[in-house]
């Protein structure tokens, strides 16, 4: 029977049309009468618009549109979560337009675009048009623009500063602080990445002169979300009439979440051309100088505490680097998404962190995955290893000692998860740590460390061995919380779910989530199959179009498994109500007496007396005979707002080996346990974790996007910006711990993000312990060769 | 200035009429309709692209399309030309071997040259061979277990009939 | 993406090519497996006016024994197949040493041994290669042809002996002095895959001391070099430990030493240091 499918690994369903080359992504989908638009760049990180001259553009072959900034008549594109909040600092929001008009904060961004018969006219055509320039000396290092004599970026904003924004208890841990036995502090930097789905973005627009209505396919993570921004606040052209479309997505991790002037571009040009398609797909040089990058910290920490390890209080300055100009949600990234989960799973009672948002000439940065919560698991992974080392105290055993116990939940995070202005408070729900650490450190085989090092010795290694316990927050909600913190547009974060049950007795699901390779196809199906009692066969999940779907935030920050999972649920439960009640009208019963076993609806005490969800969808359906008050069909529409995020938690430990000679940092052993709660596939739920790890791994080992002074991109392309490969990672070893989550009826927490949240400092932390005979104390990402070599050649110890 | 191009792309013969600029895959994609090779870089790196021109992997991005007459091209669609899987197909599916699925095409055609030359690759080997394709989604774990698996299925000998893979 | 347009021409005999070249002089560019030029068009950082696709020359395929116990390689043979030629192995086991690290298998079934010395980049690997071996280099042009010695190949990045109206035709590989074992050893860029620093080693010892010595070094200068002052130091030693790392700290003499993002001019001699370090250990080990 289908009901235990839930759990159970099961191959995909998107499967067969991605490994037959059957997808359908954004480049793939031909239009007849199709168009290509290229778009021009500047070459300067900063730089006035003296003027632009595109009349040897317009003369070039195939060219049927050259635009420029002074012929878009949009508004800059939207900014939907600005920090402020508790500390209720002023922001200065400067957004790209379209095109820029009178000046440029950053190479790359788009100045004049040519639209054109077939995509090399586009490429040559966007070469002769001729800007003059007015370069300006550019910033591009976070701390070094706020300090004075920077080049200024933007009026507004004096020291180039967006926003100064604090959470926590600011008397209180300096207190702490001054108090402290002990106090450890180093400054940190997370490093800028560059995200780098496998598919760049692109946009195709489509407009309709006969009912004066747009149709957008996107490469996006959220269509409904764009289809609002788009027209509420960027075009101004009504709502309803935009549609938009993300076909098959290769990949986002944050990058497709937010609204570029692209998607404007094409909704304007085929306007203007008379409604022949425009379509747009950016090179990957572009990717890298156009589409959000993520991270970007510098920070000071300062973790106090006690000899015997109790650590008492945690103050945290970090400057965070948003670039030119601000992506759609850049502001909320470090500075809810970060500070408020800071003290990661411990317990310490006093916290503190000021976040200083910085412009700089450089590309904008928002969420990547994981968004905020790899930046704070760095910055309290790394402290408690150095407060450790400080004290002299076993890793783990540190750790254990400060860990939140499993009693303590509902646990109130003194980071500022509580701190909303009107009393709204979420709280971290549930939690058992020791368990999952004790489960990886034996593992990985923790105490025979000493030996495994000697051994590496005669190698001519130098191993490490890291820790990282993590906690992450997914789904965040609820709406009243996030409406309560008092940032942001007042978007709510529910999630929708339409539930047909068709004539035939096959089943449509349609969602407002998006999927990007997380294969909601499938696990969708294993729950309405498991929920109404169906085979998977029967069902189809339809996501991803404004028309026809109910409007939905989309997918990211590990939402739609707890989120959209639950209205899912929800919509199938209503289902299954109507059901019942039409399968008593129909058995004659009353409909307290109707028991629903899998898809049968069968009268108490009387098994043979039964209907079948598919025998009630047809009568249901054709409604020739409809108890009084009921509508004809069965078609159900849910909204779930989840009443908590979910808290999956675990350890992950990296072993890596340093050549004495070179630096250059090995991975060889990968162990990760993980809880994220009960999981609807766990083939699925493991490919997260995999993919995850090798990202964050990645941020530790070899990704790093490089700037010039200048504010010429330096790492511009995949020969310079190292992503990692099949022959650097190792088999990864999983493991799980169990901890449901009480949040919603299946139990689940999300699991996008976890492996990248976890591992970057669990390679971090172990490169550091790699280099504890040169006297390292720490050292920044990424540990490239040739940064390790030269920390080796020094003995003394580094402060 | 366009020339005359003549494909023999998954077993049939094309003609097509091309700028000499033209990239093997533009052609494939856009001429040809086969948009199962995808563009994923523009520095022949992420290995996306990947196609076998006279029976081996290579960037169909890095060769121009002219440069391609007269030969022979096998993309994914021509993997299993008879609605069936090949077995390395079926692996990628059976093993979780793809998650967004852009890759997926390149990466089974350079696991297809690898299983042509080395019927039983070490996972070493494995890593070694896909080097030229980057997968941002899998961390690669279940694509060395799909190419492992594929070997075995194909080392044995069995055929992967379609109904087998519904 | 797109590169820029050019005109397109496909000879089908060398005489025929090398014509188009000197009717072109300093506009033509040759394209033979393109995994080096198509990527720079791509991007528009060459945009040659035309393109002399040498891909149909059959007079440029194969890989031949020469008589002396050498090897000769023709213009079009891709790394693969030297990869797959059990005679290039047996002969020249550095080949496929240095070969099998070489881009990917994409690359090495397109790219030829021939188009990355004529292109020289100053961090590809067959420079060293050849140079470690004393290959010589058939060259040729409308006015006849010309063999010119690996050693004085590589002039600096991207420049080589090759005029503007000459095509690369074979590599001549003469047979290597009998008992001497061979290596070859880099660090990879790890984005890009080129050598921050290859080392390729031909080393020998007759009677105890080493006799042969060719240290071939890559991605450390603007181009390919022989690391003379290593062989001077390594030759009538011992080959013992000791030996090897004294001669080894000359490996970056007398050169300017490069820096970019990826490696600095210290990490990059040091580097060098280690990596003829150990291609040469490597190459005793596997002397017989």
């Amino acid at each position: 029977m289908t009901t235990d499918v839930l759990g159970s690994p099961v191959k995909r369903v998107e499967d067969p049309r991605f490994i037959t080359g059957k997808g359908r992504y954004l480049d793939d989908i031909q239009m007849t009468g199709m168009t290509y638009m290229a778009i021009l760049r500047s070459p300067y990180a900063n730089a006035n618009i003296r003027s632009i001259d595109t009349s040897a553009a317009k003369a070039m072959p195939g060219v049927i549109l050259v635009l420029t900034g002074a012929d878009v008549p949009y508004n800059p594109l939207p900014m939907a979560w600005p920090a402020g909040g508790s500390s209720g600092v002023q922001n200065n929001i400067n957004m790209p337009r379209a095109l820029a008009t009178d000046d440029v904060k950053w190479t790359g961004e788009g100045v004049a675009a040519v639209i054109a018969e077939t995509p090399e006219q586009a490429a040559d055509a966007v070469e002769v048009v001729h800007v003059d320039w007015e370069p300006l000396p550019a910033v591009v290092d976070t701390e070094g623009a706020t300090q004075p004599g920077a080049p200024q970026l933007h009026e507004n904003a004096p020291n180039n500063v967006v926003f100064v924004w604090t959470v926590g208890d600011k008397a209180g841990t300096d207190a702490a602080v001054d108090a402290a036995e002990v106090v450890v502090r180093q400054r940190i930097v997370n490093q800028r990445l560059i995200p780098n789905p496998m598919e760049v973005r692109g946009d195709i627009g489509l407009y309709n002169p006969g009912t004066d209505e747009y149709t957008v396919w996107m490469s996006s993570q959220t269509p409904h979300i764009q289809r609002l921004l788009l027209t509420a606040f960027v075009t101004g052209i009504p709502e309803h009439k935009v549609r938009c479309i993300s076909p098959d997505v290769g990949g986002a991790f944050g990058t497709k979440i937010f609204c570029y002037a692209d998607m404007a571009l094409v909704m304007l040009a085929s306007k203007l051309i008379g409604g022949r398609p425009v379509k747009w797909v950016e090179t990957r040089r572009e990717n890298y100088q156009s589409t959000t990058h993520g991270r970007d910290h510098v920070t000071y920490l300062e973790i106090a505490g006690k000899r015997d390890g109790e650590v008492t209080g945690l103050r945290v300055k970090t400057y965070a680097n948003l670039g030119g100009r601000l992506s759609t949600i850049g502001p909320g990234v470090p500075t809810t998404l970060y500070a408020r989960v800071l003290a990661g799973c411990y317990k310490i009672p006093n916290v503190y962190c000021e976040v200083t948002g910085v412009y700089t000439n450089t590309t904008f940065v928002d969420a990547y995955r994981g968004a905020g919560r790899p930046e704070a698991t760095y910055v309290i992974e790394r402290a408690m290893d150095l407060f450790a080392a400080e004290i002299g105290m076993d890793r783990a055993a540190v750790r254990r000692k400060n860990f939140i116990a499993p009693d303590a939940f509902p646990y109130d995070n003194p980071s500022g998860l509580g701190t909303a202005v009107n009393g709204e408070k979420i709280y971290i729900d549930s939690g058992n740590y020791e368990p999952a650490l004790n489960k990886a450190l034996m593992t990985v085989g923790y105490d025979d460390l000493d030996k495994a090092k000697a051994e590496a010795r005669t190698r001519g290694k130098h191993l490490g061995l890291g820790l990282s316990t993590y906690i992450e927050v997914c789904g965040v909600a609820p709406s009243k919380w996030i409406g309560a913190v008092g940032e942001g547009w007042g978007a709510a974060m529910w999630e929708s779910a339409n539930l047909k049950v068709h004539l035939t007795g096959k089943v449509i699901l349609t969602m407002g989530t998006q999927p990007q390779g997380q294969g909601h196809e499938t696990t969708y199906s294993q729950i309405i199959a498991s929920e109404l009692g169906l085979a998977m066969d029967d069902i189809i999940v339809q996501h991803s179009d404004t028309l026809g779907t109910p409007f939905g935030y989309g997918s990211y920050g590990s939402r739609t498994s707890s989120v959209g999972s639950t209205a899912a649920i929800k919509a199938a439960g209503k289902v299954r109500e109507k059901a019942r009640r039409y399968a008593a009208h129909m058995l004659e019963a009353s409909v307290d007496d109707i028991e629903v076993v899998g898809a049968e609806y069968r009268v108490k005490g009387s098994p043979e007396k039964k209907k079948t969800l598919q025998e009630i969808a047809f009568a249901l359906d054709l409604g020739f005979s409809l108890p009084e008050g009921m509508e004809p069909y069965l078609d159900e529409t849910a909204y779930h707002d989840t009443p908590n995020c979910t808290w999956p938690f675990g350890t992950h430990i990296a072993v890596v080996e340093v050549d004495e000679d070179t630096g250059k940092v090995d991975l060889v052993r990968y162990v990760a346990v993980d809880d994220v709660g009960n999981k609807i596939n766990p083939m699925i739920v493991d490919g997260q974790l995999h993919g995850g790890i090798a990202q964050g791994v990645g941020q530790a080992l070899w990704e790093e996007a490089i700037y010039g002074d200048d504010g010429q991109l330096l790492s511009g392309s995949m020969l310079d910006y190292a992503l990692p490969r099949a022959s650097w990672m190792p088999n990864l070893e999983l493991d799980e711990t169990v901890t449901p989550s009480p949040v919603n009826p299946i139990g689940v927490k999300g699991v996008g993000e976890a492996g990248t949240i976890a591992s970057t400092a669990a390679v971090a932390n172990a490169v550091i312990d790699a280099l504890k005979p040169f006297g390292v104390r720490h050292l920044d990402m990424p540990f490239t060769a040739p940064k390790v070599w030269r920390a080796m050649q020094s003995q003394e110890v580094r402060s | 200035m366009t020339e005359q191009v003549r494909l023999t792309v998954n077993g049939v013969p094309r003609d097509v009429e091309v700028e000499p600029r033209r990239l093997l895959v533009q052609t494939l994609r856009e001429d040809l309709g086969l948009t199962g090779t995808h563009v994923g870089c523009d520095t022949s790196q992420c290995g996306a692209c990947t196609v076998h021109l006279d029976g081996r992997a290579v960037k169909s991005c890095t060769v121009l399309a002219i440069q391609a007459d007269g030969h022979v091209v096998t993309t994914i669609e021509g993997m299993a030309p008879d609605g069936g899987l090949h077995a390395i197909q079926a692996a990628f599916w059976a093993k979780h071997g793809l998650q967004c699925g852009f890759c997926t095409p390149g990466m089974i055609m350079s696991a297809a040259d690898l299983l042509e030359s080395n019927p039983d690759p070490t996972d070493d080997e494995i890593r070694h061979a896909i080097e030229g394709n980057i997968c941002r989604c899998t961390g690669y774990h279940n694509i060395v277990a799909a190419i492992r698996e594929a070997a075995s299925t194909l080392r044995a000998g069995t055929d992967v009939p379609a109904a087998a893979n519904a | 993406m797109i590169p820029a347009a050019f005109e397109y021409d496909r000879p089908t005999t060398v005489a025929e090519a090398v014509d188009i070249l000197a009717r072109n002089p300093g506009t033509a560019k040759v394209l033979a497996g393109g995994q080096s030029l198509l990527g720079l068009m791509r991007l528009r950082l060459a945009r040659p006016e035309r393109l002399v696709d040498i891909g149909g020359l059959a007079e440029l395929r194969g890989i031949r024994a020469l008589p002396d116990g050498g090897l000769a390689i023709g213009a079009l043979v891709t790394y693969r197949e030297v990869l797959d030629s059990a005679l290039a192995t047996s002969r020249v086991p550095l080949l496929a040493m240095a070969i099998a690290d070489i881009g990917d298998v994409q690359v090495r079934n397109r790219g030829t041994v021939a188009g990355s010395i004529a292109h020289a980049d100053p961090a590809s690997d067959m420079p060293a290669v050849v140079l470690a071996l004393e290959a010589s280099l058939v060259v040729r042009s409308g006015s006849g042809e010309r063999v010119v010695n690996a050693t004085s190949f590589f002039e600096g990045a991207f420049v080589t002996d090759l005029a503007e109206d000459e095509l690369l035709t074979e590599i001549r590989i003469p047979a290597q002095p009998t008992g001497v074992g061979m290596a070859y050893r880099h660090l990879e860029q790890p984005a890009s895959g080129y050598s921050i620093v290859g080392a390729a080693a031909v080393v020998g010892r007759t009677g105890g001391s080493i006799t042969t010595a060719r240290i071939g070094v890559t991605g450390v200068a603007d181009a390919a070099y022989r690391a003379s002052a290593v062989e001077a130091a390594l030759i009538g030693t011992d080959g013992g430990a000791a030996a090897i790392a004294a001669a080894a700290a000359h490996a970056a003499e007398g050169v300017a030493v490069g820096s970019d993002i990826h490696a600095d001019a210290i990490y990059r001699a040091e580097m060098a240091r280690v990596h003829v370090r150990r291609a040469i250990e490597a190459a005793l080990g596997a002397a017989g």
